[in-house]
């Protein structure tokens, strides 16, 4: 069985491009319908949890579908199994990427792909917005993390991410907090 | 060390990066730029990569700073790092889910996450399409990839509202390494 999870998950990995949503609808088809290890109803709270759990949406899958069939055993089976093919294809990539960046054509091909990446980075971003909901607070949080890694990047005020999600998240509980007040003490005046 | 700062700078990526692959990139790419792993053409061209093969992306760019830095032990390890978090949290809540307390807290911190990381992916792609566009003219010595960018972003979201589909980002990038070749010669 634990050969099974990792082999099964090493083809899931070995055959989605594109990273994570990819990933769900391949692992959805070979987990739930042929396999039947989970239900659909699992496989729908377990994308609804992966998207609130940092990491990448495939790892999340994975370990909870090991998980539920071999305990941890299972779980670091099924995780290295989606690991382990871009592992292999990457470390040759690594291998040789730097031979292959003295050829001239790469490095034309190389110079239109990079301005494809910033396209693809910022449609990811209009995508989010799209499916936020608009309301006042999320909005005045995206636009001061927006503003303020705008100017980190043109002018380099040496402020990470990682910092700015953290004091987003202190906002977030205070902000409850306070509502969650506020209400009470609403309740309190009826 | 090498190992050692891969192994930390890896891991807080994992256990910050909400919001999927994109989310992760800037976060990689503060660690990256902080540790003077690679410089930033070097990590959009293996962001592109990462794309273009299969795996989990922000996976794949663990492995690949990994193994250009220290080896295979090193591609291990940054791999081993960036996939843990999402493990371990997986973990506590199939065990603990139903006695975990602070439910609430978590979530109420996630309304602030959520937002914040959408903005940081916003200004980390407004600012690369802003430098790849504006820059170039500036300095006036190029403005070929000001019109690649036109040309590329024409076709990328043309293709979206004449199919109601998006264009898959492996086709994007292909037809702009074509592009590439075409602008600056073989």
């Amino acid at each position: 069985m634990i050969i099974t999870l990792f082999l099964t998950f090493a083809k899931i990995g070995l055959f989605t491009f594109g990273g994570g949503y990819a990933m769900i609808s391949l692992i959805e088809s070979i987990c739930v319908e042929q396999k039947r290890w989970i239900t659909h109803e699992q496989m729908m709270k377990i994308t609804v949890v992966a998207e609130s759990t940092p990491g990448p949406i495939a790892i999340n899958c994975a370990t909870y579908i090991g998980y539920k069939q071999k305990g941890i055993a299972g779980a670091v089976a099924a995780t290295l199994g989606v690991v382990t093919p871009s592992f292999i294809i990457i470390y040759l990539i690594s291998k040789f990427l730097e031979n292959f960046l003295e050829i001239q054509g790469i490095v034309s091909g190389f110079k239109g792909i990079r301005i494809a990446v910033g396209i693809l980075i910022l449609d990811a971003a209009i995508g989010m917005i799209k499916k936020m909901k608009k309301k006042t607070i999320p909005c005045i949080i995206l636009g001061c993390s927006f503003v303020i890694m705008l100017l980190n990047n043109i002018i380099n005020l040496g402020i990470s991410s990682i910092l700015l999600l953290v004091i987003a998240a202190i906002a977030g509980m205070i902000i409850s907090g306070v509502s969650e007040m506020s209400a009470v003490k609403g309740g309190a005046d009826k | 060390m090498i190992y050692l700062d891969l192994l930390i700078g890896f891991l807080k990526v994992g256990m910050f990066s909400f919001g999927g692959a994109y989310g992760a990139i800037p976060l990689i790419r503060d660690v990256v730029l902080h540790y003077g792993w690679m410089d930033e053409d070097a990590l959009v061209d293996m962001i592109a990569i990462s794309e273009s093969t299969p795996g989990p992306i922000m996976v794949n760019l663990a492995t690949y700073v990994g193994c250009n830095k220290a080896g295979v032990l090193g591609g291990i390890l940054a791999t081993l790092a960036v996939v843990s978090p999402a493990f371990l949290f997986i973990i506590l809540l199939v065990t603990l889910i139903n006695g975990l307390a602070g439910k609430k807290r978590i979530k109420a911190a996630f309304n602030g996450i959520k937002p914040c990381i959408i903005g940081i992916i916003l200004a980390m792609g407004v600012s690369m399409v802003g430098k790849n566009c504006i820059s170039p003219i500036i300095s006036e010595k190029d403005i070929l990839p000001t019109m690649l960018t036109i040309v590329l972003a024409a076709v990328f979201f043309g293709y979206h509202a004449l199919f109601k589909k998006k264009m898959s980002p492996i086709i994007l990038i292909i037809t702009a390494a074509i592009a590439g070749l075409i602008v600056y010669g073989i």
